[in-house]
């Protein structure tokens, strides 16, 4: 167990060492912020007073390292655009983020497992068809364009829902559907071809021969062991939801990290770009660490393998 | 508990021999999603042939014209005629143009008068036109292009070099697979879209960055799964007999245990088909695709986002939700037939979302 928290720990941190790399290296690549941030009036004089408060005239390798410890302490920069420090604007909004994806992430179990379980149980009915038809939408259809049809019918034609902001307490609707409908539909399919091959088992059959009501089988038995799979794939799908924002908060006028993150790529404003993505990243290989942790903890063969 | 799948043990007793058949065939073999491929593809290849119009031929006086079966929608007035219509004021209509729907009007009279809410569809754009005026049908066939040649590229380079270093990885074991793999687990762990983003923004949208980036981070999902293969192939007997009779390490990878790997590596392909059209069309939406005027999928669905005011009644919602259908019809197929020929090729692949 110790060796295989150690191992995935390793992996967290070179993976977030790799982004923050990528991310340097991309941000010196796009060209000289100072081009940005001097006007056509500025003096040579001026030039060299910004490199040397930004750091630029050290070495490449050096401006790395000063930027990892300046981030490791919270310090990620100014923000090119907001002209406050990148870590103020992120923490602003976070809290949108956060909110709309454990929603979404509510949605993708609350949905996915009960319609998992049902469609196996009753195999070929009604239900399996709608779930089979939820599902395959999910895994195909584009979130942007599942939002936009979303818009289009519950805000536009209907006007039942708020299309875009979030300024009302059911704002939330529309962006957590669209984001949480792609997971729900992978749950949906892992649970109930899971409850199949548990359904199928021999301890299962036993229970069944033993007189055990089929409604205990399915809760009792059956019911816990599929429930692991879609546990696997919560760390996917937390780490996921958080790059999915990208999308539906871009659709939706949230206002998260996923558009602060748009927009300062439109505004070249790399520092809080930088910023974001890092964030991000955290996010996501966070979610990743503690869910393997928790399968881990919970099946023991995933920790010899 | 009842495992009759698609009612083997009791057969339908209300479908007739016939009809049963003709479900069982559609079951069994995936016409419509083959059907719909072949389509993409050929849209995408003769694409200068069978579309309509030039794709990026603006129309100023034709814009967001609806698909062809939309009925011109029309709303009656009542407008007080006047000498010169003040802007603001109640509802009113010059002299002029009143006389042109009814010669008797005189300033002062009320007239009724037809207002155009939306214009009605017509052959000339079957899908309707966007807000330049372009062709939709035609925009999507040409999309298409983008889409297959993104995906085709992506996916043979991405596979050569995932295939590669996935037959070393497994081949020699020790510290070569120990580092192949630890590469494999980073980028597999990397947020992919926000990285693709960044890095086409940073180093310029198009076509080849676009499929540089997208091959980065595709290829370790092939080398995961050819060291698997690997790892059981190479300790059979036939392996060991080539080794006997004299082949080389080179020649017992690709003659021996390669052609074992084929039928994974292509059910691993048609999966990631999908998954490589979607990153495209969202890189595409996001505005980080192939730059306009060239129609893209992703592109043409973030076009129409701007004009849904007004929704069925007098809104373009067509422009964003054609370009969205042929996405999802083409994913939708790739993802079915991913899973027919799992099922037929290479069963043990079923765990493997």
């Amino acid at each position: 167990m110790q060796k295989y928290l150690v191992r995935r720990l390793g992996l967290a941190v070179v993976t977030i060492i790799a982004v923050s790399l990528i991310i340097f290296i991309m941000s010196r690549a796009s060209g000289d912020p100072r081009h940005i941030m001097l006007d056509d009036y500025s003096t040579d004089e001026d030039w060299e007073r910004m490199g040397q408060v930004l750091g630029l005239d050290k070495p490449y390798w050096q401006q790395y390292l000063i930027f990892l410890r300046d981030a490791v302490q919270g310090d990620l920069g100014q923000s090119v655009k907001e002209g406050r420090p990148v870590t103020d604007v992120i923490l602003e909004r976070l809290p949108a983020t956060l909110y709309l994806g454990l929603t979404a992430f509510a949605i993708s179990l609350l949905v996915g497992i009960p319609l998992g379980i049902l469609s196996s149980i009753k195999r070929g009915s009604l239900i399996d068809q709608i779930g089979k038809i939820v599902a395959m939408l999910g895994q195909s259809a584009p979130p942007f364009w599942l939002g936009i049809m979303l818009i289009i019918f519950f805000a536009v034609a209907w006007e039942i829902l708020p299309p875009y902001g979030w300024d009302d307490w059911n704002s939330i609707v529309l962006p957590a559907v669209t984001l949480g409908w792609y997971y729900a539909a992978a749950n949906l399919r892992l649970v109930r071809s899971a409850m199949l091959d548990v359904l199928d088992s021999e301890y299962i059959k036993l229970a069944r021969a033993k007189g055990v009501p089929y409604r205990g089988v399915v809760l009792r038995h059956a019911f816990r062991n599929a429930l692991i799979p879609p546990l696997t794939f919560a760390g996917v799908t937390l780490g996921a939801l958080v790059t999915g924002s990208l999308v539906v908060e871009t659709v939706f006028a949230w206002p998260g990290l996923g558009k602060l993150a748009i927009d300062a790529l439109f505004a070249f404003d790399y520092p809080l770009l930088q910023g974001v993505v890092i964030v991000f990243t955290l996010l996501y290989v966070l979610a990743a660490f503690s869910v393997d942790v928790l399968y881990a903890y919970i099946d023991p063969r995933i920790r010899y393998a | 508990m009842a495992a009759d799948v698609g009612g083997v043990l009791t057969p339908s007793k209300t479908t007739g021999f016939r009809l049963s058949g003709i479900y069982y065939f559609f079951r069994r073999w995936p016409v419509i999603p083959v059907f719909l491929l072949a389509l993409v593809l050929f849209a995408g290849v003769t694409a200068p042939l069978i579309a309509p119009h030039d794709p990026n031929l603006q129309s100023l006086t034709e814009r967001k014209q609806p698909p062809f079966w939309y009925s011109a929608k029309t709303e009656t007035q009542i407008q007080t005629v006047v000498q010169r219509v003040l802007p603001g004021s109640a509802p009113q209509i010059s002299l002029s143009d009143a006389q042109k729907i009814n010669p008797a009007a005189q300033i002062g009279d009320t007239i009724e008068v037809e207002q155009v809410l939306r214009p009605g569809g017509s052959t000339k754009f079957l899908l309707g036109s966007d807000q330049l005026g372009r062709d939709i049908l035609s925009r999507i066939i040409y999309g298409a292009r983008i889409s297959l040649l993104a995906a085709a590229v992506t996916l043979v380079v991405g596979g050569c070099v995932g295939v590669l270093l996935g037959l070393v990885a497994g081949w020699y074991g020790g510290l070569v697979d120990e580092a192949v793999m630890r590469f494999v687990d980073i980028l597999l762990a990397i947020p992919l879209v926000l990285i693709a983003l960044v890095m086409v923004a940073t180093l310029g949208a198009s076509l080849t960055i676009i499929v540089a980036v997208l091959t980065i981070f595709i290829w370790p999902r092939f080398a995961r799964q050819l060291r698997g293969e690997v790892l059981q192939l190479k300790n059979m007997d036939f392996v060991s007999l080539a080794r006997v009779a004299g082949a080389s390490t080179p020649r017992i990878l690709f003659v021996h245990i390669f052609p074992g790997t084929i039928n994974t590596l292509i059910v691993v392909a048609t999966l990631q088909v999908g998954i490589v059209i979607l990153l495209e069309a969202t890189l595409s939406f996001l505005g980080a695709g192939v730059p306009p005027p060239t129609a893209t999928w992703g592109g043409m669905v973030s076009d129409g986002r701007n004009y849904l005011a007004g929704g069925f009644t007098t809104g373009s919602w067509w422009i964003s939700t054609f370009p969205g259908i042929a996405i999802v019809l083409t994913v939708m197929s790739l993802n079915l037939f991913g899973d027919w020929l799992r099922d037929k090729l290479d069963p043990r692949l079923r765990q493997i979302e």
